[in-house]
């Protein structure tokens, strides 16, 4: 396996956002309505994130380490803002949909998580490759939960009726409680295949996301 | 007055920034330990918010629309949030000790926090003038001080539970998060 196609695994499988690190709760919440928003959400993330990648890992021997934080969100919050335009004129029905979602991809863990931790140290292609694995990690995570809480709370997946329509769709799936319900069956899932690791003696990444407390995120920011 | 009541019984309680709207999260699961600390973070929170929101609005209402930047909004308001937490950290720890002893901790922590953020980007979006961002602010980090008080409670009580191994810790608080939220419902008939 060369080192892009690590780069690949990594973001999917082995240090995947949403299922692993537990990275960028607040869209993984709020937008999985439907398994299109959670698509659409994922996508519009990842194009940042590889662009974000891209320029930060080129610019890494430019900005000075005092300052690098602020200038890392400048850079996420411009390509935030083009995607945003992007977005409002070729799909304005998902721009409507995802609402202020979009422009808070800017405070999104995993971006400024990735900037820090991977692109800033660094060169070029791994670090867009890095983005792409994070980023459809990401994807196939929202993606995931968005097929459950689609099915389970309307019966279709993709707009698509799949059960019977002798099935009465249980509401609240689709509605804020559900978002919660999803994500704490998945923690307890997650939970139990670490408590299982740990037992065989096999490592596994840490959960840094919110789980683990975003405070180690707000924390870097401050330096 | 009507309307900002309204608004702001809209915002604190109807919409609840936490439970509804998915914004805040991090803080409200990780700092909902104790009461105590809780209710500090929550303080915080109202600070920072209430003082944002007015500061983005006029930046938004005399810099940016004027000068026909506003596309600009969500880079010049993330810098400005990050600016302005930082300057009320050393303003408080010069000339408020006993508030930033209070405070200053959960500072820093706040600056990530997607509420702040959030709180701005609705205020253009619904085009509310200066006041109603302001009271749109106050009401919307009240919201969060009440969602993570009575979180804090409930996680006290449950602290000592039997729960089964794989639910211990975040996923139990999730499912109580879920709870309140189905209970935040019934806020929905006020308005």
């Amino acid at each position: 396996m060369n080192k892009y196609t690590e780069r690949l695994y990594n973001g999917l499988v082995k240090e995947n956002p949403t299922f692993v690190l537990m990275l960028g709760m607040c869209p993984t919440l709020a937008v999985t309505t439907s398994a299109v928003n959670g698509i659409g959400m994922g996508l519009s993330t990842t194009a940042v994130l590889v662009l974000s990648n891209l320029l930060i890992s080129m610019l890494r021997k430019i900005i000075p380490d005092s300052v690098r934080m602020p200038a890392f969100i400048v850079v996420v919050a411009s390509f935030v803002t083009i995607v945003q335009f992007l977005m409002e004129g070729f799909v304005p029905s998902l721009y409507d949909s995802l609402g202020i979602y979009i422009p808070l991809i800017v405070v999104n863990c995993i971006i400024l998580g990735r900037a820090e931790s991977y692109a800033s140290k660094y060169p070029v292609l791994p670090s867009i490759f890095d983005g792409i694995g994070m980023g459809l990690g990401f994807t196939v995570g929202l993606m995931a939960i968005g097929i459950v809480r689609e099915l389970v709370g309307s019966g279709k997946v993709f707009n698509v009726q799949l059960l019977p329509s002798s099935y009465e769709p249980i509401t609240i799936f689709i509605l804020a409680p559900g978002a919660f319900f999803v994500l704490a069956v998945l923690t307890a899932l997650q939970n139990k295949v670490r408590n299982r690791a740990a037992k065989r003696g096999i490592p596994m990444p840490e959960a840094t996301g919110c789980g683990a407390g975003c405070e180690t995120c707000g924390m870097k920011e401050k330096e | 007055m009507r309307e900002l009541l309204l608004l702001a019984v809209g915002s604190a309680l109807v919409n609840n920034v936490v439970l509804s709207q998915f914004l805040g999260i991090c803080p409200f699961l990780g700092v909902s330990k104790n009461v105590k600390t809780a209710a500090g973070m929550g303080g915080a929170v109202i600070f920072v918010i209430t003082i944002a929101s007015f500061v983005t609005s006029v930046i938004y209402k005399f810099i940016l629309v004027p000068s026909s930047f506003e596309y600009m909004q969500t880079i010049v308001f993330i810098l400005v949030i990050a600016a302005l937490v930082q300057f009320v950290e050393m303003f408080l720890k010069k000339a408020m000790p006993p508030l930033y002893n209070a405070l200053g901790v959960y500072l820093p922590l706040i600056t990530t926090n997607c509420a702040v953020l959030g709180v701005a980007l609705t205020n253009v979006q619904k085009s509310y003038n200066i006041l109603e961002g302001v009271v749109n602010g106050i009401a919307t980090s009240a919201g969060f001080l009440v969602a993570i008080v009575l979180m804090a409670g409930i996680r006290e009580k449950i602290e000592h539970n039997d729960i089964t191994e794989s639910f211990r810790g975040t996923p139990i608080v999730l499912i109580t998060a879920g709870l309140m939220a189905i209970a935040f419902f019934g806020f929905s008939g006020l308005i």
